[in-house]
């Protein structure tokens, strides 16, 4: 792998207010050029949380941030403001789950995505049109020019996504960020937007970063997963060997317990209880209360995140590597 | 008669041959803003002459995409919003008719539990008075109602001592969720609708959720409408399914012959966008393009053609109607139906061998 294109250091964030949240914890982990990293976790894990701060869009009154962010050979999160504009949107774009809420309802799609270019780079009206127009044809708009006259409302819940894909990708950024940009939409809208994506991605040779909760969809784009819990990454694998051999517990779990084809009239494996309180001060590994392998040091040391080649993982009790049942296994007590 | 048996558990009537509901044509259109004096009203047909039956104890798995009238029938049924037409027959009563079963009783049967876990809960109530305030109304005594709450609280995995007095708020998205599946208990209803009752928990408590959900069900002998736009929780937890499509039904079958031979392009293209969890069988091809229609104004004939790669002259011009290929199995295609005029009308299934496993 050459130099990573993203590289992320021992990044904390907290959100101060009445009650402090740890909302991401000392998280590390590398994007290649052209790579797609699925960030898989459930509500609350610190997805979301990741890619906020890597376009710096956290409110700096009320989050505390710390650790470093490099992209492309620039420290990010001390980019003077010019800077951070230029970059955002620039060479980081991100798309969302809500399309209906990163257009602004006043003005036509094309206005936007030709508003969006002309910020980045210096070219008249009408060559930023031309791009537009473009754009929206890429990302398989029927009736492109028609539509370029759309307002958001105007379309539906898949032309809109496929027009904010389009509005994010306008500058040819090096790194996309997509957040769930395929949960609020229906099946078969849905897969289409994951073929999309991937294809665009190829095409242009961009790195993406894909957060989701569900692992169908992370499986369809991503290269590698990182799975997060309680705001750490607590294992990271080339896509295959994830799913096939998961070491941590809780990505186990998180297979199991995700309704597959086989299980149909017997209970499903489940994680007992439910994620922690980030509010908390925490001892140990967080996902201990939950795990059936949880021992003594479990609950009082904290497992760091260790890289061995493409894998990292971060538990004193992993799952053994034989086994053969795979992430099918008997996993918790049902 | 003691306090108890004003709330007592309904007992069957029809025997186990009679569904437990049937439903008949239903309709509902909603008149949509806009049009002038001159102009005619437009109107969205949500449920157009939407039938079929729930046997007694079965889950009955309803998909399909948003807009298709799914959530739209389920409230019909409870009578959460009034039909325009169609009838309800439950256990063998036509219900809300003279002679019929009164609304309040059917109301007590049937109790549905909606996707927002927070909304349907009082925010002031706590917990156990949450669950205990539908038998009160119902006329069960304070302390009855407090006691059978206190149990139903224990049975979903909430203990009251530590769970009774606190407030939706205090929950998380399962555990509040678990409040609901108790409160729709507290009527000891026969049959509960779920609307996509587990489709806004994380994929481990929705596996939690889901296993509770089939423990009550043989406890109690529970029948389920379940609602789902997740092809694969359907096929986990149901016992036939129905898939509509802008309003109406387009296929109902049993798990196994929906999942292994589906007849309609639709339901065929449902499966397949389903994502494969294999990373080496990448879905390669979108099984549809563009958005389904809008339902203000669907095509003519049948309401699928515009996305169907199989669509011919006789699909715009006449709407095929719900054909049944095999014994139970129905499906609203004119490929199905070899009088149809369909050019690629496939003959009748009964006489082609099905692959193992795959028979009613």
């Amino acid at each position: 792998m050459s130099r990573a294109l993203l590289s992320v250091r021992g990044l904390s964030v907290r959100f101060l207010g009445e009650r402090s949240v740890a909302a991401l914890s000392d998280v590390d982990f590398d994007v290649a050029r052209g790579e797609v990293l699925g960030l898989l976790g459930e509500s609350g894990s610190g997805k979301s949380v990741t890619l906020r701060t890597l376009l710096g869009l956290h409110a700096p009154r009320t989050t505390r941030v710390t650790g470093q962010v490099n992209f492309d050979g620039e420290d990010v999160l001390s980019l003077p403001a010019e800077a951070l504009r230029r970059y955002r949107g620039g060479r980081v774009s991100m798309i969302f789950q809500e399309p209906g809420l990163a257009f602004d309802p006043v003005y036509t799609i094309g206005a936007q995505i030709a508003e969006s270019i002309r910020a980045h780079d210096a070219v008249d009206a009408r060559t930023a049109t031309a791009r537009a127009l473009e754009m929206l044809e890429r990302v398989q708009i029927p009736q492109a020019g028609r539509r370029l006259q759309a307002y958001p409302h105007e379309l539906s819940g898949g032309m809109r996504q496929r027009a904010m894909i389009a509005l994010a990708l306008a500058c040819r950024p090096l790194l996309l960020l997509a957040d769930e940009p395929t949960t609020a939409l229906d099946a078969t809208v849905q897969i289409q937007i994951l073929l999309l994506l991937r294809e665009l991605q190829r095409e242009a040779g961009m790195a993406m970063i894909f957060v989701s909760h569900d692992i169908g969809a992370a499986i369809e784009v991503a290269d590698r997963i990182a799975v997060m819990y309680a705001g750490r990454i607590v294992e990271e694998n080339a896509v295959a060997e994830l799913v096939a051999a998961p070491r941590h517990h809780y990505t186990a779990g998180l297979l199991a317990s995700t309704v597959g084809e086989a299980e149909r009239g017997r209970p499903l494996a489940t994680i007992p209880g439910a994620p922690p309180d980030l509010s908390a001060p925490m001892q140990g590994c967080a996902f201990a209360p939950r795990c059936v392998a949880a021992v003594a040091r479990c609950r009082s040391e904290l497992p760091p995140l260790v890289r061995d080649g493409a894998r990292a993982l971060a538990c004193w009790r992993p799952r053994a590597t034989g086994d053969g049942d795979g992430a099918r296994g008997p996993i918790g007590p049902s | 008669m003691s306090a108890d048996s004003v709330l007592a558990a309904p007992t069957d009537r029809g025997g186990p041959a009679q569904p437990l509901l049937r439903v008949s044509h239903l309709k509902k259109r909603f008149a949509l803003r806009g049009g002038g004096v001159l102009e005619a009203r437009k109107y969205l047909r949500a449920v157009d002459d939407v039938g079929f039956e729930i046997a007694k104890a079965e889950t009955l798995g309803m998909v399909g995409e948003s807009g298709c009238g799914k959530s739209t029938t389920a409230r019909l049924i409870a009578r959460l919003i009034e039909p325009d037409a169609g009838e309800l027959v439950f256990d063998g009563d036509a219900v809300g008719r003279f002679g019929g079963m009164a609304l309040k009783e059917f109301r007590r049967n049937l109790q549905m539990v909606f996707q927002d876990s927070a909304a349907s809960l009082n925010p002031r109530l706590a917990l156990l008075d949450a669950v205990a305030y539908g038998p009160r109304v119902h006329g069960l005594s304070a302390s009855a109602a407090r006691h059978r709450a206190a149990a139903l609280l224990d049975r979903v995995g909430l203990a009251p001592a530590q769970f009774g007095a606190r407030y939706p708020h205090e929950l998380s998205g399962g555990q509040r969720q678990r409040v609901n599946i108790a409160r729709a208990l507290a009527f000891e209803p026969r049959l509960v609708i779920l609307d996509e009752a587990v489709a806004a928990l994380d994929k481990s408590v929705q596996a939690q959720v889901l296993n509770l959900l089939q423990e009550l069900k043989v406890e109690r002998g529970l029948t389920y409408l379940f609602i789902s736009h997740d092809l694969q929780v359907v096929r986990y937890l149901a016992d036939r399914v129905l898939v509509m499509y802008l309003g109406r039904v387009v296929e109902i079958g049993t798990v196994a012959r929906l999942y292994g031979a589906a007849r309609h392009p639709y339901t065929r293209a449902l499966l397949s966008a389903v994502p494969s969890m294999d990373p080496s069988r990448r879905t390669e091809r979108s099984p549809l393009a563009g958005d389904p229609p809008n339902p203000i104004d669907p095509p003519s004939g049948c309401r699928f053609r515009d996305r169907c790669a199989h669509a011919a002259e006789v699909c715009a011009r006449i709407e095929p109607a719900l054909f049944e290929t095999v014994p139970g199995h129905l499906a609203a295609c004119h490929l199905d139906d070899p009088a149809s005029g369909h050019p690629e009308a496939r003959v009748p299934l009964a006489s082609i061998a099905m692959p193992d496993g795959v028979g009613a």
